[in-house]
């Protein structure tokens, strides 16, 4: 077991420096940070000055070094807008984010698992369909058309809700619908054919046939083994908690990490945006650990496979 | 029989529209060991999955089942399941799958005597060992904190066999129960069996498509075709005397004991008919080396054709010439 936790926790570190390098690479490919800026009529004096206050006159490889020595410092480098932390840029809109995150990932797990499970149980039934219907349709319409709707809806025709912005728990409630409808449709989908599969096994019918009420079955014996295929997707979900509301939070002008990741992008602000990347790749990476270590709970025959005897 | 332990009269099962069974017509005593035989797809397993109401919704049921005095098709739920393991358990043909896979073998036994016997705590762990001991679990007071996939498929299949006798069922319905075991370990399964009976004085009823498992362990045999009962028969004069023709057919598709090397073995000409096809009259008739005019007629009925013995073949008893003559009979 310890020797499972140790690999992969190998793999988790060598996932963050790819993305981190990937970053990194691509960031400078694809733009100067000094005209973007200082704007491209800046007189020459002033960009070389610039790229020199920030070390990008020297060569790549030099930088990428440096760069990844003040990381393992604790280091993430200033914002080139107003030089402040940008760790300090990027903690100070978690708690935004995640008061959309959050509660949407709570609307995605409560409505997505019922419902994938009320469908599976009433298979072929008229509410199966309604059901598969609306995940399909939840999961095919875009985050930014989903939210664009609600806002015409809600916000304009009715003028029930806000459209953007982020004074009070109301401005919260377009987003967070916008970001749950599809992780719940995915969602209900998913947990709908683990179902089925679990449902069709023979120790149902075994089960059964020793006298277990069907409410009972679908408890005891089907939700366990169902659950272990939906735990991967909810970990994905939960993975996404800081970077999964980069469109919705454009969309509803909420002052999350989304948005802070689009600006800075556009603006070429290094240190920021492989800041954001950073913090993204360590949530996912960190999730699909606890996912992996639920696994093991959830299935025993994989905490054989990994030596951890009969636990 | 004037008062069996189950009687299936008339069953018919049908999915989508297409006849499973056609009308099965069974009877097992107290105590009583019957086989069912036939091929994959004859209906020996949809029989009994039937009777207690294990088939998924879409399949149409009908005919009755009655157990001691009470019907069991259509029955409300609550009684079925204390029927299904209390009166009447299963075990079926793959042991590994037919357990769940995360949990505890002890804990699915538990669950057994919790629903019929009502026990729980320290007096269910102490059962579960004594069961497990019972059906040649080495170590069972380990073994119950074991998963299925730390076992073998034999062991499994004990395990099966221990949650089937949790509930003190008076029925024990073992379906192809050494399909998917080694040769060796099958003869072991089919031993416990036996054993069993002769300990708890359970009736069983072993399905299998195998003539001489069945013969071996059963007092009585009925075999399918095609979603009927077409002959019933003591074990002891199905060998000497099979009446139906496909009986006759199956028993000469044995390979012979005094195994004379390079034998052909014979076999029964054409295959099965779809249960969407079937012919009119007897469904064997298309593959019967005696088929004649009238079996075309109606669907023969099970009728006797000696002491305890009972064939549906309308040429038995009809004084009708064989249309061409039965091969090496």
């Amino acid at each position: 077991m310890l020797r499972f936790i140790a690999g992969r926790l190998l793999r988790a570190a060598l996932t963050i420096v790819m993305v981190v390098t990937f970053a990194f690479v691509v960031l400078r490919l694809s733009g100067d940070p000094a005209l973007l800026i200082l704007s491209v009529d800046a007189p020459p004096e002033a960009v070389a000055a610039f790229r020199e206050a920030w070390g990008l006159d020297r060569p790549l490889w030099v930088q990428y070094f440096s760069y990844f020595g003040a990381i393992l410092q604790g280091d993430l480098g200033q914002s080139m807008r107003d030089g402040r932390d940008a760790i300090d840029l990027v903690a100070e809109r978690i708690p935004a984010t995640l008061a959309l995150t959050l509660p949407a990932l709570a609307l995605k797990v409560g409505i997505g698992i019922p419902a994938g499970v009320y469908a599976a149980l009433h298979r072929n039934s008229a509410t199966d369909r309604v059901v598969m219907v609306m995940a399909v349709a939840g999961f095919a319409v875009p985050s930014f058309v989903l939210g664009l709707l609600l806002v015409l809806v809600f916000a304009v025709q009715l003028g029930w809700l806000p459209s953007g912005g982020q004074d009070s728990w109301r401005h919260a409630i377009l987003p967070v619908i916008t970001l749950g409808i599809g992780g719940a449709a995915v969602l209900a989908r998913f947990t709908r054919s683990a179902m089925l599969e679990v449902l069709g096994q023979p120790y149902i019918r075994t089960a059964s046939a020793k006298g277990v009420s069907w409410r009972a079955v679908v408890r005891g014996h089907a939700l366990p083994n169902a659950a272990i295929p939906t735990v991967t997707i909810v970990g994905f979900m939960v993975g996404s908690l800081i970077a999964g509301a980069v469109v919705v939070e454009s969309v509803f002008s909420w002052p999350g990490v989304g948005r802070l990741l689009v600006v800075a992008v556009s603006n070429r602000d290094l240190a920021v945006v492989q800041c954001v990347l950073l913090l993204v790749a360590a949530t996912m990476v960190t999730s699909n650990f606890i996912v992996d270590l639920l696994y093991g709970v959830l299935d025993p025959r994989l905490r054989t496979a990994r030596g951890g005897g009969k636990g | 029989m004037d008062d069996p332990l189950v009687r299936i009269s008339g069953l018919r099962v049908a999915f989508d529209g297409v006849p499973v069974l056609r009308g099965v017509d069974l009877a097992v005593g107290s105590g009583e060991a019957v086989g069912l035989v036939g091929e994959s797809g004859c209906g020996k397993s949809v029989t009994w999955l039937a009777a207690l109401g294990l088939l998924p919704g879409k399949a149409q049921v009908t005919g009755s089942v009655v157990l001691d005095g009470q019907e069991l098709l259509g029955a409300p739920m609550p009684l079925l399941d204390r029927v299904r393991g209390g009166q009447i358990a299963m075990i079926f043909q793959d042991p590994a799958s037919s357990l769940n896979p995360v949990h505890r073998i002890g804990r699915q036994v538990g669950e057994a005597l919790r629903l019929h016997r009502g026990m729980d705590g320290a007096a269910a762990r102490a059962e579960t060992r004594r069961l497990l001991d019972q059906v040649g679990i080495p170590d069972a007071g380990n073994r119950m904190e074991a998963y299925p996939h730390e076992l073998s498929g034999g062991q499994n299949q004990r395990v099966m066999i221990a949650m089937a006798l949790a509930g003190r069922p008076r029925l024990l319905v073992a379906d192809e129960p050494t399909t998917a075991l080694d040769v060796t370990i099958q003869a072991q399964i089919l031993d416990l069996l036996a054993t069993l009976r002769a300990e708890t004085g359970m009736a069983l009823v072993l399905i299998s498509h195998d003539l001489g498992v069945v013969a071996e362990t059963c007092d009585r045999v009925a075999v399918m075709y095609a979603g009927l009962v077409i002959e019933e028969v003591s074990s002891a004069r199905l060998f000497d005397a099979p009446a139906h023709p496909y009986t006759q057919g199956l028993l000469s598709a044995l390979p012979p004991l005094d195994g004379l090397p390079r034998q052909h073995l014979a076999a029964i000409p054409g295959s099965v008919p779809e249960p969407r096809a079937l012919p009119p009259g007897c469904a064997f008739g298309p593959r019967c080396p005696r088929r004649a005019s009238l079996c075309d007629e109606q669907v023969p009925l099970l009728v006797d054709v000696a002491p305890g013995q009972r064939a549906a073949c309308r040429i038995l008893g009809a004084d009708v010439p064989p249309a061409f003559g039965l091969a090496a009979a």
